[in-house]
């Protein structure tokens, strides 16, 4: 008598399940066809997806059609388009205090230049920190942890610890007093703080997008290299002519999640500068928040009518980048 | 801080809807300093004494209250009572506790002068009660006044007085700043009454700025182009976000900071001997020496299950003895008028600084206009706080001329009201 191996023992109660389900699933695959079995099996998760992201989509919508402070949607007046109206209500779009809602249109153009400037700044940083940690480098795995640990940090203590570094009595002015100059508001002049959100920001991501790169580059096939090098080939061709083109699918992801991660900037900044001075840092989601939630007289129509914009733009953005990386990918089989 | 206190609102949200067992009582409750304590030793006597009915005392941040308490209540859920500031804005939340407790005349009589700031307008409904009585006022950095050799302004002395007195000391001491006031729409709206503000339009509702608000707010941005008043706590956030500048004056960076009796004992334990202080009271303007009274309350919601247990509960804490000795424990300002008449009040407190500090806040209320006590009771406060700190914060940071900015506070408001009305 053979003794029953540990695998097969835990398979035990998976095998008496499937010789169970075995038949009926037969009998279903032979009335809906494979297609119908694709179907069945993705139901769970379209449940799921349906309830939690495309019910509260629609949820979102209708409060956008409605008025008044009320949170229950049956004690809400339905008037249409007024809210979206309302957003759009401005004599010029570049200057938001012409606006009737300045407070959007200042944190539209905030968030604008954070994701410009933001996004731009992060693929470099990211790009350059992987090449470099993809080298041969004394301790390397030591430096990989460096540059990944703040992406482990809750954004709340990134926010804090920045705080604590930048405000007038922080770590930094204490730095620069040691070393006989003047504090600095660092968090109370507007173009200071503006540049410290997009810093800390930076620190906060990089490594994460770092890391996408790092194992694009890994994935390269040595021998390119190796054929390159034989014919004396520069450094900077090799770079423009190999690794960048066969990074092009890593750098569209991290381009695609850097864009849409600083479109929904929030939690570190809101604890950095709580959007201030005066608005210079009101990012689009804290207006979206002030407003719905955290203002005196909440208005849930008027955050749901800016969400659903902000959400368009991200879906119209996303769809552009992929489409471009289909041509890329299109190009390249050709 | 954020998440953790959405994680507390769910586990909350969550707790609260499966707190419908006879006997329990759910107490939502937040701390500002030592009353979370207190009243954690209270709950602990009123069970002893009322085996039959179960109190969990619920502590949560004070963003919980604020944020995430509006929410429960609109969908109908919350705890059974709860410590809350908003007090008439979510007035009709409030359970009416007239038929339930034991001597609705003991309430009226002890807490009616501000029963109407918990309740609908046009109601006699009995709420809650006000677990503290608040007042604004100011306090100075004694120390360095005596070392400036300047001395300390008088009881009647006006908001241009402390800021000439303050910027002496200021430049004499080299710290950063004369003065500071809260980044909080009640506490600017005391020196704004002083000066013969007035919120409160002939229908009830919000009237534009008047002449005594432009003429104070005017003042108090040019003193913080001049650095004479701290323009830091002002744009450090942006809306309506509340910024303390208690950290300032107790890291000893302010001659005079205006904010509220709330602060004697977080100041008492956080400054200890490092400086002398004293509280103030209100400087005055042309119209007055007020402060801005306020408080939070402890109020009944009326979605509980267990309306008896809920007034019993209620009755006990509202007691004559439990407030006195709540009051003496937590060093806060009592709200139960017996209380207050009696008087002989023995804070909890070897600091003599604080005891006098709360003393000369106790004097204080007798110089509060009868504008500032209407105030708290009026639904429009909130928004009309909301709008002037907004926009001075803006003003303050260089986005807005402080005439735009008083356009855009009568707009924001008007804007406010047509959305409620919806």
């Amino acid at each position: 008598m053979t003794t029953p191996s540990l695998s097969n023992l835990l398979m035990a109660p998976v095998n008496a399940v499937m010789r169970v389900i075995d038949a009926p699933l037969r009998r279903l695959q032979k009335a809906t066809g494979i297609g119908g079995m694709a179907a069945f099996f993705l139901a769970p998760n379209m449940l799921i997806f349906g309830i939690f992201v495309l019910l509260p989509l629609v949820i979102n919508f209708v409060y956008s059609m409605t008025g008044g402070t009320a949170f229950f949607l049956s004690e809400r007046d339905f008037i249409g388009g007024a809210q979206y109206s309302r957003l759009f209500e401005c004599q010029n779009y570049l200057d938001p205090m012409s606006c009737q809602e300045d407070a959007f249109w200042t944190a539209v153009g905030n968030t604008f230049w954070f994701v410009v400037l933001q996004v731009s700044l992060m693929i470099l940083t990211a790009l350059i920190t992987a090449l470099i940690l993809n080298r041969e480098l004394a301790a390397r795995s030591f430096w990989r942890a460096v540059f990944f640990f703040p992406v482990l940090l809750s954004p709340v203590v990134v926010g804090l610890i920045w705080k604590w570094i930048l405000q007038r009595q922080g770590l930094l002015n204490f730095g620069l007093y040691q070393f006989g100059m003047d504090p600095y508001t660092w968090l109370t002049d507007r173009n200071w703080t503006f540049a410290a959100t997009i810093g800390v920001s930076l620190w906060a991501h990089m490594g994460f997008y770092a890391l996408i790169i790092l194992a694009g580059l890994q994935a390269i096939p040595k021998d390119l290299y190796e054929a390159a090098e034989m014919d004396g080939t520069k450094p900077a061709r090799v770079f423009w002519r190999i690794t960048l083109p066969l990074l092009a699918p890593n750098l569209l992801v991290v381009v695609v999640l850097a864009l849409i991660k600083s479109v929904q900037v929030f939690d570190e900044i809101y604890v950095l500068t709580g959007g201030g001075p005066g608005t210079s840092t009101l990012f689009l989601t804290q207006y979206i928040y002030e407003t719905g939630f955290a203002s005196a007289l909440r208005n849930p129509g008027l955050a749901a009518a800016a969400s659903i914009l902000m959400g368009t733009v991200l879906v119209v953005l996303t769809l552009i980048q992929l489409g471009i990386g289909k041509r890329g990918e299109n190009k390249g089989k050709r | 801080m954020k998440t953790r206190s959405l994680l507390t609102g769910l586990a909350l949200a969550f707790l609260t809807s499966t707190a419908a067992h006879a006997g329990d009582v759910r107490i939502m409750w937040y701390s500002d300093g030592v009353e979370g304590e207190v009243m954690k030793d209270l709950v602990g006597r009123f069970m002893k004494e009322n085996p039959g009915i179960n109190v969990i005392l619920d502590n949560v941040a004070y963003s919980v209250i604020k944020e995430q308490l509006p929410v429960q209540l609109e969908a109908g859920n919350g705890p059974d009572i709860a410590r809350v500031t908003a007090i008439k804005d979510l007035s009709r939340h409030w359970l009416d506790l007239r038929p339930l407790v034991k001597d609705a005349k003991y309430w009226d009589d002890n807490f009616g002068l501000q029963a109407d700031w918990m309740r609908p307008d046009g109601s006699n409904q009995i709420s809650g009660f006000m677990t503290q009585i608040t007042l604004t006022g100011g306090f100075a950095n004694k120390t360095l006044f005596d070392q400036a050799g300047v001395p300390i302004p008088g009881p009647k002395a006006t908001w241009e007085d402390w800021a000439a007195a303050s910027k002496k000391v200021q430049e004499s001491q080299q710290v950063p700043f004369a003065m500071a006031i809260d980044r909080s729409g009640h506490r600017i709206t005391a020196p704004l009454l002083s000066y013969g503000a007035n919120y409160i339009g002939s229908d009830g509702k919000p009237a534009p700025l008047d002449q005594g608000a432009k003429d104070y707010l005017t003042k108090f941005v040019d003193w913080a182009d001049d650095g004479t008043v701290s323009k830091d706590v002002w744009v450090s956030a942006a809306g309506n976000t509340y910024r303390a500048a208690a950290d300032d004056f107790i890291n000893g960076q302010l001659a005079f900071y205006y904010s509220g009796s709330w602060q004697v004992a977080n100041l008492a334990t956080k400054i200890g001997n490092n400086f002398d202080w004293v509280a103030v009271g209100s400087p005055c303007g042309p119209a007055a020496c007020t402060g801005m009274p306020g408080g939070a309350a402890l109020v009944a919601v009326k979605y509980t299950k267990n309306p008896k247990d809920v007034a019993t509960v209620m009755d006990w804490f509202a007691q004559e003895k439990i407030v006195k000795e709540f009051s003496e424990r937590t060093l806060f300002l009592p709200g139960n008028k017996a209380v207050v008449d009696k008087g002989g009040l023995d804070f909890k407190s070897d600091n003599e600084q604080a005891k006098a500090a709360l003393n000369v806040f106790v004097e204080s209320t007798k110089t509060t206009s009868e504008a500032a006590l209407k105030l708290p009771g009026w639904r429009w406060s909130d928004t009309v706080y909301a709008a002037i700190v907004t926009r001075i914060g803006q003003t303050l940071a260089g986005e807005l001329k402080i005439d735009d900015a008083f356009t855009r506070i009568d707009s924001d408001i008007a804007q406010k009201v047509k959305d409620a009305g919806k």
